[in-house]
């Protein structure tokens, strides 16, 4: 400790940092130094004479006011007890203009007062609060799905559904999206974005022709629209390939001799099965159409020149799939599948992705939510490392004690359970408490500070 | 004294052996009447004295206690025969689909189970939910065939709900099953999760049931004098009966057929007495037809035990009424008409100190300010009435408690359903006044969501002074100025505050010294301000140096305010609408005071105020800022009639030529789709891009009505007015009223719904125009035509249906989230944890910042520490 000091009084008088720590090293104090002659000091800290001169000069002479230098101030800042956000922002400002060294110790003390008054209290029941700021806007929420942000092509749920969704954990939303960037090479180039858009999208034999049946002949031809295949780079040969990889394909597949259309004859001569076939070719469903090209999950590709890029907005999604794409940015590209979020980038990634979910939500619908509410939300859905829903099935149907979960849902079989496993309810938390009628460990009721009475008593 | 209530640690679950059910029975019940001829509880009936009392004036056989006093006490009745119980059904099945049924071990080999049992151990130790795990025991030894310890083949086990089962073509009766499971060794029962110190499977079936005291069990007496009973009761009657034939029969050595049927019987009656909702057998109903209530609807939903009576509870010392707003009252002051005044008591000790003041109170009578009851020494409590008053007045010593009557200054809790946030219950302080109605100040309506009319509030008045002081340091109305949802105000100005304070403060008024005065009357400014102008010697004000006498000293903001028409480039102090507003020192210099100013939510005014000089003065503010707009806007004068939406001919006219114009251009759009020239828009149908396109037309129409009405109308009429500063509507609502309301829609489309291709007969089939698909041309004051009208009430039902789903959600999803949040708190080490201590944050927010208190979300802000650390210096 006193090393430490000795080093620090050395610095502030303008001695070097090597040299400093050699005196403090050998054991003298600013007080020994005072007392010694050159000579004595240079013998004991091993240097030269002049070096040691020099040190006493400066060790004689007052202390410089502070320390104005910029990494000294930048230090100093990083030892106050303030979060990392107002820490750089002092940096930043402090930085941008010159301020005198009482200026600098006012501010800096200011900021600590200013973070002690703002800090929150313990015992703080921040969880009920976090729920009713999330909760009570909910009413003035709306319920409607609506047009994705500029993106007039795009329909995306919003509002209270969407929220109950985040919360619900869902394994896919309702309205699947994904924006995505395109890395250098890609995102200036319009060809380029367009030739990357048809080789997401997913691409049914409909897309690229028109389907015709024709019953007389007990066949049906695809004739194909050639502007759409070279669109997405498709030759007809690749279009027969892929029909006919299609296992359970119950049919003759071959080019027509105009070369511009395929024929698809069932081999089984009934006109059911002709039906049944065209079915399965006008098909753009995930499941059951027979897929082209492109990735199946994602149904709707639009391009957009955006700043000075073109994006990729998608409806559908299939992270995994598309990050893989090369001239994708992985990096900056999202979705709004917290699900496939968990399971691509992982847990902390999905915590971010709920919140700013949330965020955005609300955002969008003009409603001014803490961020460190939706944070304690998310923290809690995600900290045993996997996304849990909030109610029955996540949370709330987890908790500790059986009374809680007793009032909460599904009254009757929690107890029914309890009684049978010898369960013990340790009446920590607000409901239990408030069934049992005693005071609720939280906030005030947690303080466990008695006052000791004085002087007469009287009851 | 300091009291130190006794604290329950913790409650355990468990079943109840036969052993224990007949050790806590205070007498067996053997007969099905409840009472004799005469009125009198048989013994050894349901009504058994010995089980307790309801009756008044009768004693408890069994602890002597009066009704209230005795907590009742359980009697038991010896089932002939074992039976099911309804709740375990499904996991007996699965007990026995996993237990051999020779050697009666758990179908598992021993490594199995030795680390199935090691990782349950685990997971109770660790307050883990095994549930997981059991599923998977479960899984393992349903699947074996041949028993791994003795090799006996195992036979399928059928399961028919509720309570059937059979093995093979065999069917498993209770005492068969309940035979198996007690053979069952100990050692193999902590791998299906029970500890068999506590619990042998065996108590799953039924042998002997309690039956409940007559407390939990009340029979009432109707006004015919006819007794009604519970529906415990009958169906405990039932199975007493059932009970009876059966033994009856089993002892007469009756046919095996017979006995499976009342054994059945007897399974049944047992089942719907604990769950009268069990899929597969009709619910137990009461004489009327009405499904009887037993043991699991009384504890499940809504109204059930746990929500309705132990999670939400009635209080005495509470109040309810009609609300009205009254502006002279401060925003944490709450009017009570005396009558409830009167009602409402706070017990009071009498000490050496108040004596003299105690004594004076009783010696009023029945004279309001008074007291109602007084309790003495010996803890009896009289009531004191217009002959006993004297007396009680002279009797009264120190140590007495006195409950006196409610009167001004005393802290109550005011709260306003539905309580979404804390502010839906603040503590406000009393002021006794006539009338009938709860009064209060209308600034603080926002944070209770409340308006006049006809909300009602509730009241209630806390009772120990631990409580008032909690609510005044945490639960006054100034201390929640600030929301924590935001870190901005709630409570602030509203309606007429706005409108009253965008008069007075707009620049061209000026006021002499007498309506300064008063103006002002109700704060308590003692010094005006140096005038702004002078005519001659005598002194004019202008509104803004009003407004400046209600700010804190040395205040400065410098924002924009709400009527701010957001223009490219910024003019600040030189706003040509004096939108920019600049306070320095204490003084309003320039801009108009509006929302952004002092309204709720978005009052920055206030949201300074309250976080530099404190919530008392926040409060201060706010009650002279709202006083002094009311009496500015009584002041200036404001109305708003049905001439203010007059606009000329010439613009109606106008009006009319673009809706006209409007309407051939979708007529046009319709027939380029109709003659198949419609070009569709990327990624849309043909039909969708017309939709589309239609919409926007009709769209951009009634914004283009809006703005030719909005032309004529400026910031001298009243609506645009409150529209613009914040007060109340929009410029959309004067648009409707004013120019043409507009497309009405479902679902965001327009309405197409109806009859067969059309949407009501008055048009074509197939009419795809403006107008036969809800397209309302009208204005509000001109007046809607019929088939608008039509459209506007499809339109407007749609709205009402959106509200009442959206409560409902919302009200389930507030639930949810408050039911999974509810436990975390920050702890001393500043770490949020949950009651098992598992920590979800280390440091709250990331930040440790209280929302309320930073600056809008953000932590701190430096910037205005800089400006405050360095103006002293330049």
């Amino acid at each position: 400790m006193a090393k430490h000091d000795t080093i620090r009084a050395l610095l502030k008088r303008g001695v070097s940092e090597e040299l400093a720590e050699k005196v403090a090293d050998s054991g003298l104090t600013l007080g020994d130094l005072k007392g010694l002659t050159a000579s004595e000091l240079c013998k004991k800290i091993s240097t030269s004479e002049e070096i040691a001169a020099e040190i006493l000069q400066l060790a004689g002479s007052k202390p410089k006011k502070a320390i104005t230098s910029e990494t000294s101030l930048k230090s100093k800042i990083e030892q106050l007890e303030v979060p990392r956000s107002v820490k750089d922002a002092l940096i930043k400002r402090l930085s941008e203009r010159e301020f005198t060294p009482t200026q600098i110790e006012r501010i800096l003390r200011m900021t600590i007062e200013e973070y002690e008054r703002i800090k929150i209290d313990p015992c703080e029941a921040v969880g009920i609060v976090a729920a009713q700021s999330i909760g009570e806007p909910g009413t003035q929420m709306t319920m409607r799905t609506f047009h994705y942000a500029g993106v007039a092509e795009i329909y995306v749920t919003l509002g209270l559904p969407r929220i109950i969704e985040i919360v619900d954990a869902r394994k896919t939303p309702s309205t699947p999206m994904m924006v995505i960037k395109l890395n250098e090479e890609y995102r200036n180039d319009k060809t380029k974005a367009h030739a990357l858009a048809s080789r997401i999208e997913a691409t049914y034999p409909s897309h690229l022709g028109d389907i015709v049946t024709l019953p007389d002949e007990m066949l049906i031809r695809i004739e194909i629209d050639e502007s759409a295949m070279e669109k997405r780079g498709l030759g007809i040969d690749d279009l027969i390939e892929k029909i006919k990889g299609q296992g359970k394909f119950n049919a003759d597949i071959d080019l027509d001799e105009d070369g511009k259309s395929i024929n698809i004859r069932p081999k089984e001569y009934s006109y059911r099965s002709l039906l049944q076939l065209r079915g399965r070719l006008t098909s753009t469903n995930p499941s059951s159409g027979i897929l082209i090209a492109g990735i199946k999950d994602i149904t709707r590709v639009v391009i957009r020149h955006e700043g000075d890029e073109y994006t990729l907005y998608t409806e559908g999604s299939a992270l995994k799939d598309v990050i893989r794409i090369e001239g994708v940015d992985g990096a900056r590209t999202r979705t709004n599948n917290i699900n496939e979020i968990e399971n691509v980038l992982g847990i902390e990634a999905a915590r971010n992705a709920i919140i700013n979910e949330m965020v955005n939500t609300l955002g969008e619908q003009g409603l001014n939510v803490d961020i460190r509410h939706l944070m304690l939300v998310a923290d809690m859905m995600t900290v045993d490392g996997e996304v849990k829903q909030i109610g029955r099935h996540g949370i709330a149907g987890e908790k500790a004690s059986i009374l809680s979960r007793a009032a909460f849902e599904v009254t009757v079989s929690h107890l029914l359970d309890a009684s049978l496993y010898g369960y013990v309810d340790e009446l920590k938390g607000v409901t239990e408490n408030v069934i049992v009628g005693q005071p609720i460990k939280l906030g005030t009721g947690d303080v466990e500070l008695v006052a000791k009475p004085y002087g007469k008593v009287v009851d | 004294m300091i009291a130190h209530p006794k604290r329950i640690d913790s409650i355990k679950f468990g079943l109840l052996s036969p052993k224990e059910i007949r050790k806590m029975s205070v007498t067996k019940i053997i007969t099905p009447d409840t009472y004799d001829d005469d009125g009198f509880p048989i013994e050894m009936g349901l009504m058994d004295q010995r089980l307790g009392v309801i009756d008044p004036g009768l004693r408890c056989k069994t602890c002597g206690g009066r009704p209230g006093e005795c907590p009742g006490h359980f009697g038991h009745i010896e089932l002939v025969a074992p039976v099911v119980h309804v709740g375990y059904a499904r996991l007996i099945r699965k007990i026995l689909r996993s237990v051999c049924r020779s050697c009666k071990r758990v179908l598992l080999e021993k490594k199995d189970q030795d680390h199935f049992s090691a990782q349950i151990k685990e997971h109770q130790r660790e307050g883990q939910p095994i549930d997981e795990i059991l599923k998977e025991v479960f899984k393992r030894a349903m699947a074996v065939n041949v028993c791994p310890h003795c090799g006996e083949e195992q036979l399928k086990i059928f399961f028919e709900s509720p309570t059937t089962y059979e093995e093979g073509e065999h069917k498993l009766m209770p005492a068969d099953i309940r035979a198996r499971l007690e053979q069952i060794p100990d050692k193999d029962l902590p791998v299906i999760g029970i500890n068999p110190k506590q619990v042998r499977p065996e108590w799953m079936i039924l042998t002997v049931l309690p039956v409940p005291p007559v407390t939990a069990r009340p029979s009432i007496t109707l006004e015919s004098g006819q007794r009604s009973e519970d529906d415990l009761t009958h169906k405990l009657v039932d199975i007493i009966r059932i009970n009876q034939r059966f033994q009856e029969n089993r002892e007469a050595g009756a046919p095996q057929l017979i006995i499976e049927d009342l054994w059945e019987l007897l399974q049944y009656h047992v089942t719907t007495y604990i769950d009268n909702e069990v899929s597969g057998i009709p619910p137990a109903r009461h004489r009327s037809g009405r499904p009887l209530k037993t043991l699991s609807q009384r504890l499940k939903g809504k109204e059930g035990r746990f929500r309705g009576s132990l999670s939400g509870k009635r209080v005495n010392f509470s109040a309810r009424t009609v609300i009205s707003p009254d502006p002279n009252l401060s925003i944490n002051e709450v009017g009570i008409p005396q009558r409830i005044a009167e009602e409402m008591t706070i017990t009071e000790n009498v000490t050496d100190r108040n004596f003299k003041a105690m004594v004076e109170l009783i010696k009023r009578g029945r004279n309001y300010p008074s007291a109602n009851y007084v309790r003495r020494l010996d803890g009896k409590r009289v009531k004191v009435t217009s002959t006993n008053f004297e007396e009680l007045a002279e009797q009264l010593q120190v140590g007495w408690k006195i409950e006196r009557q409610l009167r001004d200054g005393d802290i109550v809790l005011f709260n306003r359903q539905p309580s979404l946030h804390r502010m839906s219950i603040m503590a406000h302080r009393v002021r006794v006044m006539p009338g009938k109605t709860f009064r209060l100040n209308p600034a603080v309506c926002p944070p209770y969501n409340a308006d006049f009319d006809g909300d009602e509030m509730n009241l209630h008045v806390l009772q120990n002074e631990e409580a008032r002081a909690e609510a005044r340091i945490l639960m006054d109305v100034e201390e929640n100025i600030l929301s924590p949802r935001f870190g901005g105000p709630v409570i602030g100005g509203i309606h007429d505050h706005i409108s009253g304070l965008y008069l007075l403060t707009r620049s061209g008024t000026r006021f002499d010294e007498n309506d300064v005065l008063e103006l002002l009357r109700h704060s308590r400014i003692t010094d005006l301000i140096e005038p702004s102008f002078g005519e001659g010697d005598k002194p004019y004000w202008s509104g803004k140096d009003i407004f400046s006498m209600i700010l804190p000293e040395g205040f400065n903001a410098t924002f924009e305010a709400e009527i701010c028409h957001n223009c490219e480039v910024c003019l600040k102090e030189r706003c040509e609408h004096d939108a920019y507003v600049v306070i320095e020192n204490g003084r309003l210099l320039r801009g108009t005071i509006d929302e952004r100013a002092i309204g709720a939510f978005k009052g920055k005014i206030i949201d300074r105020i309250t976080k530099e000089y404190g919530p008392d003065r926040a409060r201060r503010f706010i009650d002279d800022a709202t006083s002094l707009a009311i009496r500015a806007i009584t002041r200036l004068g404001f109305s708003f009639g049905i001439d203010d939406e007059d606009i000329p001919p010439s613009a109606q006219k106008q009006i009319q030529a673009s809706i006209i114009a409007t309407e051939e251009q979708v007529a046009q759009l319709v027939d380029a789709y109709d003659n198949n020239e419609l070009e569709p828009l990327p990624g849309r149908s043909v039909e969708e891009t017309l939709e589309l396109r239609i919409m926007q037309e009709l769209g951009r129409v009634r914004d283009a009505a809006g703005a030719i009405a909005g032309e004529y109308l400026g910031m001298d009429n009243t609506a645009v007015a409150m529209a613009l500063s914040g007060a109340r509507g929009s410029m959309m609502n004067l648009t409707q009223m004013a120019g043409c309301v507009g497309q009405q829609s479902v679902r965001g489309a327009r309405i197409t719904r109806g009859y067969e291709g059309r949407t009501l007969p008055h048009f074509e089939r197939g009419d795809l125009g403006a107008a036969a698909h809800g397209f309302v041309k009208s204005s509000y004051k001109k007046g809607l035509s019929p088939t608008e009208f039509f459209f506007h009430a499809i339109g407007g039902r749609e709205g009402l249906v959106d509200t009442a789903v959206r409560t409902s959600q919302s009200g389930y999803f507030q639930r949810r989230l408050i039911n999974a949040l509810q436990d975390i708190e920050v702890k001393y080490d500043g770490t949020v944890r949950e009651t098992r201590g598992m920590i979800v944050q280390f440091e709250y927010g990331e930040d440790g910042v209280d929302p309320s208190r930073g600056d809008y979300g953000k932590s701190i802000n430096i910037d205005r520490i800089i400006e405050l650390a360095t103006c002293g210096d330049d």
